[in-house]
């Protein structure tokens, strides 16, 4: 082969210019792409000619430690496809109006010179309401310029804010971390409005509920480079490649430095590759899997080996010393409440003595009462809230007893239930006898001795114990699991016999990487408390390389603080309306209406009544445990009239005067009657969200019920008769929402059934700021080009609307107005002690107390006039109030001094305010307040929280007091976070972020009833509900679920319908760029498996149509053999937009998206409120909007594909 | 001996999450305009899976690499004289069915249709007729087994598999899948420029990137068919042949190509290997059990005072000896040797090696029909693995099982010794053997986790500093010249 040469020659070469030519480019602008993924990636965009071409990753992530792996590169395939969108031809280039509504606007304009007006006519003309709406997602797009779509948005706002209330004006955007001060400009506007801001974490079923039932916390978790860490590495219902990318390398990482992976997942999924163990558990069933993991580990570990250092975990930094009183049953006994301090003598007088609660002392061998409860962090005297093992009455020294095997006064049998058999158990457990300060007894045992027989350790104990592991009789052997999980019991003793050594080896390096694939289930509270027992009982969590990582979702915008402040306009008004959008939309999209009782579908104890779903939400918003807009069936600055008129002269009277008239039945919750007009949401702004599909659970009725378009439901409405708070209408209304308004640089499905679509710029376009728990470090987006044709920025947007807005207001709302907002009791307040037992007032149970019974009404003061100039203002009450997030607060009045003094905003009075009218300024304000971006913040932060915990923590701040950051020097490079009270983790020195380091390591309590980590859960509901404790509940099957009553399974086959995250799109965005559909099929397929695809005789790429009662999907089908039998999957999220035909199944409609199929259930466990931690805050606590219970007939597309 | 510098690569495929990024950062900076639509340079497979273009490796249906006829080795397709003769037909050129028709959406439609009584949506038309399309097959049509039972099981690899062993990996609970980036090999002995009858295709002597002239292409298309790999692609709009440059401007900066550079799982390793030129046809032609070995062999070591003297004489500059001796390529192909190359059969000598990925173990199935995974050892064992030995045989060793072998031994002992560090539950005596079996060190163990683990960019891709100051003379006109403008052969 002499003759093939090596070439040299120039001239021969001199061609090769052409792809440097290719290369070459003039700029790259470092920014990332703002949409709802936790990637967080810093890229570079590269610019030719003014034209973005391409991007490639930044790599300039500060090291944090050579001995582990480096963040560099980070991104995926979906953000290197970002560029095609900013020219493509889905790209909304100009303001869009729907013909419909344009013609009637434009004859309301000839006769009504002012728009308000002409709003309302358009309004009271209840034919042409119908007919735009009816239009909705049809096509007849128009061009507008700004100038008529603002006037359009504004007027509807105005009018709607006097007609029906401001609460009627309702906002979604979703993770605000990614791009916060995007995020933060529709909140701003509609909090200054006092409009409603709808959650997300929560609705998107991405908020573990377990994690505030556990530790009070939203969640936390470790950043990434963490798993590298670990020694044993779990991965539950995560597929960490897909959905994880950027970050995934750490776990192939970890397992070349030596640690095992094990993946449970029923399909072979992405992850699977890099498993040691692949687990295909049954979808849906994990926690039987774990909850005999943890018999397991309490038979062998706790019981017969007793590790020192896991005993001595669960007593520092868990419930399971703390003793529950046993209360007689039918036959035997049964676990009720923990014992509380005010129940004894020796504690009687104790401030919240409620909220104190007790253990056994092993030294002195008496009652004791732990430091650190929530008690101790409400009351007067501070410094006693820690996790210091000290009875906070004298400060001795304790030595929580775990179990009373030992030293007991007899053994009781206690009531176990099994849900999956459908039938009671009695199950030994030690007690002892304790005095009452009333002179009565009480019998109580151990949190930990409840465990054990919960578990089915019998420890020698009389009672429906099981025999041994092979005893397949009894709940919750590894025996027992396998009919369930599908999984042989050596595969769960082996698991758990490895999970325990290795974590007695390491000191706790086992983790738990979970996500979606577990915790978008009915139950996914449960799974995830089955697999946090063994995290807990192996002392895992709080230990860098251990505990639980949850990632869905779970975005973490770091300098929490100052961001919400900004963003919820707390620098102007206070409270905001925040509102849990799975209560929103089940009530308001009518969803309710398509079901009867929940314990259809939710096993509960055969004593717990069977009630409806909308009564418990009723009860919950009556009891101010969840919030709920609209508030009343009157406008709140009517009501706010009202109460002046009558005489209440402070807030506090007319908050008094508000209770009494709800009591008397004059005023109403809007709740109570959802489908009254007069109760009904009526302006929607949807920005940098697909609100109306993508996150759209029970996507159809929404169509139905807030659009009034078409829909593809054919399901019964059946709750007539089932329900009791609510008030039941004969006819659903169609169509409840006047305008939908949507903010968008993409074509996609909420665009397209939007009234009015305004564009926005794409993340190459403008300045923001993004941040994420799975790094430890926060970095911009800036602009490569200006806002191409007439898009503009999210914060140019809405403060054009706010300007609009206020303008209008001088003839419409000229003078400052007052109204009433009705919140519900918060977490990380004294309202952690709101109620120490659920009454209900309406009942007459109790009194109806605004802030302890019911919710706070407060009274709050708006100048619509002056809305704009509030907007692009920093507002005084920052200065006044100080900052804080989760219970921690600072002063920064000279910080905001400062602000003002650089870059002031003259406001209309004259003040010197520091402004925030380019969104950069806006960057810097936040950056300049938080404690995770000025070092400064920091110091005063651990300050301010060394005084309420009584131990040391401002040491914490010393590396990084001297920093802080500005938004020019993360354009130069990333910065990494400072420590904060604000979070559990540590970062200082080499460390990775891990999170509650900071509780186990410094003795900050966890914010919960006990301090610790809590297994015992003791509110009323979940006793009744037979959740106290880790437990299995079956999961919702077809027939319970009744959604195929109308749809034929013998046309087809029926499997349960997945919708995982997937690999070609970040929830809907990507999913139309042509990369990302040239990559995968065109379109977004069905996956079946072989066996179920060949029943139906369905070959890959066939059309497939999966409909149930709620609707319909078409699209083509994958046969893999990857796919377990029984299940389909559709990826997480297409657009209904691309290559949709029409559906047989509906009579040749377009077929709707994959949320069209599914139909929202709310969790009544998760409503409760007023109890410690578990009280509402905004994406921390409620209801999730879960979908995965959800089953669809599946068959072969019959006759020609239509489009 | 005449030395030569190659800049070479090792993707480690228990890294691969089969991502894509890869993919799509070269389809943004070079494929992205008509005509090169299809063109995916840089690509990713799922294994078991008949890939892109379809079943590219079945050199029956597709003629590519050499073969050893009469002692000699030529091109399976034909060479330069025999292409002369069949020059306006080749008959193995792969067709539109192999490769996928590209098509867009009526994205339009979502902004212009007209009001009417249902939604508009956009549906698929054609790239490049613009008409609709029933969209059949793409450029990653069976990722992630995407009809494994049409494309997965028809993958050319499994024949060297029994029918049990097929039949037990499309079953679930055996169900196995790794990914297979893939690029341009840059081979030593390129089929392609042998096969290429206008001789526009040539290897670069500074650094051994190969490239298509896109002065010189006839449009013949011979070095489609001579590619093994099918990484030749025929650009319909220019008439000229295109494939992955390996981002020679990118590299004449100092940058890693752009898959290099994207890739997130941190998978490529890019340095310099020093070859024996005057061995490249001995090696080439060696029995297939001795393929690997023999390119080894080739395989010069940098730190060997003679081969750097005749380096020097050979013009190998010295930034390309630097680049040698820091290679990681080097400590992973022939230090360690575990970087194998794919489809040595094909006898091109790429120079792009691989390292296999980890093994999944298998699960299994109890009389009442429960999994249980095996519960043999801390880590899988090569008995008990998903994936047969014979299949990646078949993929990187021309079916010798004991160079796959060796390799899996090297990595289980790494990650064995590394688990002793980190949680002390192996007996020190079984990393001594596990070692010992490996023929490691174990600071050639630390060495491989190091390398597999920790390594920062700069590590990771030793680039040679380019000497370009030959051209500097340009400098007065850069930009205002247009060197050569492609235009449509009609």
């Amino acid at each position: 082969m002499t003759w093939i040469k090596d070439v040299f020659d120039p001239k021969a070469r001199r061609w090769e210019e052409l792809y440097r030519d290719r290369w070459q480019h003039d700029k790259v602008v470092r920014s990332t792409h703002g949409v709802n993924c936790t990637g967080g990636c810093s890229w570079g965009i590269y610019v030719k000619d003014g034209i973005v071409t391409w991007e490639l990753q930044q790599t300039d992530y500060p090291t944090i430690d050579p001995e582990i792996p480096p963040y560099e590169p980070r991104g995926c395939a979906r953000g290197i496809s970002s560029s095609w969108y900013i020219y493509s031809p889905l790209r909304v280039k100009y303001p869009y109006v729907r013909g419909a509504l344009l013609d009637l606007w434009a004859k309301a304009k000839e006769k009504e010179s002012d728009p308000v007006t002409a709003w309302a006519s358009i309004m009271r003309d209840e034919a042409g309401r119908r007919r735009y709406q009816e239009a909705r997602g049809k096509g007849g797009f128009r061009r507008v310029s700004w100038d008529d779509a603002l006037d359009i948005v504004a007027a509807s706002t105005i009018y709607t804010v006097k007609e029906h209330g401001p609460d009627r004006v309702i906002g979604f955007s979703p993770i605000p971390a990614m791009s916060m001060l995007s995020y933060a400009s529709g909140a701003r506007f509609l909090q200054l409005l006092g409009g409603v801001t709808l959650s997300f974490y929560d609705w998107y079923s991405d908020l573990p509920p377990a994690s505030p039932e556990v530790w009070g916390e939203q969640t936390d978790v470790c950043e990434s480079a963490d798993w590298y860490k670990s020694a044993f590495i779990a991965t539950v219902g995560s597929n960490v490649n897909m959905t994880r990318t950027p970050d995934a390398h750490f776990l192939t990482e970890s397992r070349h430095a030596g640690s095992k992976v094990v993946v449970f997942s029923p399909d072979f999924s992405d992850v699977s590759k890099h498993a040691d163990w692949w687990v295909p558990v049954n979808a849906g069933q994990d926690a039987a899997f774990w909850m005999a993991v943890n018999h397991v580990i309490l038979k062998e570990f706790h019981f017969e080996r007793k590790p020192a250092a896991f005993l001595d975990y669960l007593k520092r930094y868990t419930d399971s010393p703390f003793l529950v009183v046993l209360e007689k049953s039918k036959e035997g006994y049964t676990a009720g409440r923990l014992l509380r301090a005010n129940q004894v003598s020796g504690y009687k007088s104790e401030e919240n003595g409620d909220w104190k609660l007790l253990v056994y002392d092993a030294k002195a061998k008496s009652l004791a009462m732990p430091q650190g409860s929530v008690g101790f962090r409400w009351q007067e005297r501070k410094g006693l809230w820690n996790l210091e093992m000290k009875d906070a009455s004298d400060g001795r020294e304790i030595d929580p007893l775990l179990t009373f095997l030992e030293d007991n006064d007899g053994i009781l049998q206690v009531d176990v239930a099994d849900f999956a058999a459908d039938r009671g158990l009695k199950r030994g457990v030690p007690f002892k006898s304790v005095k009452l300060s009333g002179g009565s007894k009480a019998l109580v045992t151990t949190v930990y001795d409840l465990l054990m027989a919960q578990f089915g350790v019998s420890r020698g104990l009389e009672g429906d114990y099981p025999k041994g592991f092979d005893d397949d009789s009894q709940p919750f052997t590894p025996a027992w699991q396998e009919k369930l999980t599908g999984i042989g019991r050596k595969t769960v003793i082996s698991f758990a016999r490895e999970w325990a050594e290795t974590a007695e080896r390491t000191g706790g390096k086992c983790m738990v990487i979970i996500g979606g694939g577990a915790n978008q289930w009915y139950h996914t509270d449960l799974t995830y408390r089955a697999v946090i027992a063994s995290l807990m009982l192996c002392g895992c969590v709080g230990k860098s390389g251990g505990g639980l990582a949850h990632y869905v979702g779970q975005e973490k915008v770091a300098p929490l603080a100052s961001w919400s402040a900004l963003a919820f306009a707390q620098d102007w008004v206070k409270p905001s309306r925040l509102q849990n959008a799975p209560s929103f939309h089940y009530v308001h999209t009518d969803q309710w209406r398509y079901e009867g009782p929940y314990s259809a579908y939710y096993s509960v104890p055969k004593e717990s009544p069977a009630e409806h779903t909308i009564d418990v939400q009723v009860r919950a918003v009556r009891a101010g445990w969840l919030p709920f807009y609209p508030q009343f069936n009157r406008n709140p600055m009517e009501v706010f009239r009202d109460a002046e008129n009558s005489g209440a002269k402070t807030d506090e009277e007319k908050a008094k005067w508000v209770a009494r008239q709800l009591k008397e039945g004059k005023l109403r919750f809007a709740v109570e009657d959802p489908d009254a007009p007069e109760n009904w949401p009526r302006l929607w702004f949807i920005w940098r969200a697909n609100a109306l599909l993508a996150s759209a659970k029970g996507h159809e009725y929404f169509l139905k019920h807030y659009l009034g378009t078409h829909t593809g439901t054919v399901a019964d409405e059946v709750a007539k008769g089932s329900t009791k708070e609510v008030t039941w209408r004969e006819e659903s209304p169609r169509g409840k929402i006047d305008l939908v308004v949507d903010v968008n640089f993409r074509m996609d499905t909420s665009a397209l059934y939007s009234d009015v679509v305004l564009p926005a710029a794409t993340w190459y376009e403008k300045s923001d700021l993004n941040t994420t728990d799975l790094h430890s470090y926060i970095h911009p987006l800036s602009p490569a080009v200006q806002p191409c044709w007439e898009s503009r920025t999210d914060w140019d947007i809405f403060k054009a609307i706010a300007k609009r807005v206020s303008e209008m207001a001088k003839a419409h709302l000229p003078a400052p107005v007052k109204e009433i907002v009705a919140v519900p009791l918060q977490h990380d307040t004294a309202d952690e002690l709101a109620q120490p037992s659920v009454k209900d007032w309406a009942k007459g149970e109790c009194e109806p107390i605004p802030g302890k019974t019911m919710p706070r009404f407060a009274v709050v003061e708006r100048d619509y006039t002056k809305l704009y100039d509030e907007f692009v203002s920093f507002g005084p009450l920052a200065r006044r109030d100080g900052l804080g997030a989760h219970g921690v607060h600072w002063d920064v009045s000279d910080l905001y001094d400062e602000l003002a003094r650089r870059r002031p905003f003259t406001f209309p009075d004259g003040r010197k305010l520091p402004s925030i009218e380019d969104a950069v300024d806006a960057a810097n304000t936040i950056l300049y307040l938080s404690p995770e971006t000025n070092g400064e913040v920091a110091y005063r932060a651990f300050k301010s929280e060394e005084a309420k915990v009584g131990v040391a923590l401002a040491d914490l701040s010393d590396e990084g007091r001297k920093t802080s950051y500005t938004y020019d020097q993360l354009v130069e490079q990333p910065r990494r976070i400072l420590n904060s009270p604000v979070w559990s983790g540590i970062v200082s020195g080499k460390r990775t972020y891990s999170p509650f380091t900071l509780n186990v390591e410094r003795l900050v309590p966890w914010r919960t009833l006990t301090g610790r980590q809590q297994s015992y859960l003791d509110h009323e509901y979940f006793l009744r509900f037979g959740e106290k404790l880790p437990t299995y509940k079956p999961k919702p099957d077809a027939a319970s679920l009744s959604e195929l009553g109308k749809s034929d399974g013998r046309k087809g086959i029926v499997l349960n319908y997945l919708t995982p995250h997937g690999k070609w799109h970040i929830h809907s965005t990507f999913s139309d760029n042509l990369r990302m559909l040239t990559l995968s099929r065109g379109l977004e397929p069905l996956w079946l498996s072989v066996k179920d695809a060949g029943s139906i005789g369905v070959k890959d790429n066939d059309w497939v149509e999966a409909f149930n009662d709620n609707g319909v999907t078409v699209t083509r089908a994958v046969v893999s053999a990857r796919i377990p039998d029984g299940a389909c999957f559709l990826y997480h999220a297409p657009e209904r937009t691309i290559s949709v035909p029409k559906s047989p199944a509906r009579g040749y409609q377009r077929a709707g998206g994959h949320n069209s199929p599914t139909r929202l259930r709310l969790k009544p466990t998760l409503m409760v409120g007023g109890y410690a931690q578990f009280t509402y805050s905004f994406n921390y606590w409620g209801p999730t909007g879960v979908n995965r219970d959800t089953f669809v007939v599946v068959r072969k597309l019959e006759g020609e594909i239509r489009w | 001996m005449n030395v030569r510098a190659q800049i070479s690569t090792v993707f480690h495929l228990d890294k691969c999450i089969g991502c894509h990024t890869c993919s799509v950062a070269c389809k943004n900076v070079w494929t992205d305009r008509p005509g090169a639509e299809y063109m995916w340079w840089n690509n990713v497979e799922t294994k078991p899976g008949t890939g892109y273009p379809l079943l590219w490796e079945d050199q029956e249906k597709h003629r590519g690499g050499w073969v050893v006829r009469d002692g000699n080795l030529r091109p399976r397709l034909q060479g330069r004289k025999r292409a002369l003769g069949n020059i306006f037909y080749n008959p193995k050129l792969p067709g539109l069915d192999d490769y996928y028709e590209p098509w867009t959406y009526t994205y339009d439609d979502l902004f212009n249709t007209p009001a009417g009584d249902d939604q508009p949506t956009a549906r698929p038309i054609s790239a490049i007729t613009g008409k609709p399309l029933e969209i059949k097959y793409g450029p990653n049509w069976d990722d992630d087994l995407g009809g494994s039972s049409e494309y997965a099981a028809r993958d050319p690899n499994l024949g060297a598999l029994t029918e049990e062993e097929r039949r037990q990996l499309f079953s679930l609970e055996r169900m196995v899948l790794f990914y297979l980036p893939r690029i341009c090999n840059h081979c030593l002995s390129p089929s392609c420029v042998a096969t290429c009858p206008a001789g526009a295709i040539y290897k670069r002597g500074e650094d051994g990137i190969v490239l298509v002239s896109q002065e010189k292409c006839r449009a013949w298309r011979m070095c489609v068919s001579g590619c093994p790999y099918k990484k030749v692609y025929y650009n319909w709009m220019t008439g000229k042949s295109e494939k992955c440059i390996l981002c020679y401007p990118r590299l004449e900066a100092g940058q890693a190509p752009a898959c290099f550079h994207s890739c997130v799982g941190r998978i490529r390793y890019m340095g310099v290997l020093l070859f024996d030129a005057d061995r490249i046809t001995e090696a080439a032609s060696s029995p297939d059990d001795q393929l690997v070995q023999a390119q080894r062999d080739i395989i010069l070591d940098p730190f060997d005072e003679a081969v750097a003297r005749k380096a020097q004489q050979d013009g190998v500059s010295a930034s390309m000896m630097e680049a040698a001796r820091a290679s990681p390529v080097y400590s992973f192909v022939k230090t360690y040797g575990l970087g194998l190359p794919l489809h040595p059969e094909f006898r091109v000598l790429p120079t792009l090696f691989y390292v296999p990925p980890l093994l999944p173990v298998v699960s299994s199935s109890s009389k009442e029909g429960f999994q249980d995974v095996s519960q043999e050892g801390l880590f899988t064992s090569l008995d008990n693995a998903r994936i047969p030995i014979r299949f990646f045989a078949s993929l990187f060793s021309a079916g010798n099982e004991s160079v796959v072998t060796d390799v899996y031994r090297k990595l289980t002992a790494v990650r064995l010794y590394e688990r002793a560090q980190k949680v002390k539950d192996v007996k020190p005596e079984d990393v001594s053997l596990a070692l010992e079996a490996a023929s490691l060190t174990s600071s050639q163990a630390e060495g491989i986790y190091r390398l597999s683990t920790l390594p920062t960019m700069k590590e990771r891709f030793v680039i040679p500093s380019m000497s370009r100051e030959g051209v500097a003379k340009r400098k007065a006109s850069l930009g205002s010249e247009r060197v050569w403008k492609p235009k449509r052969r009609r």
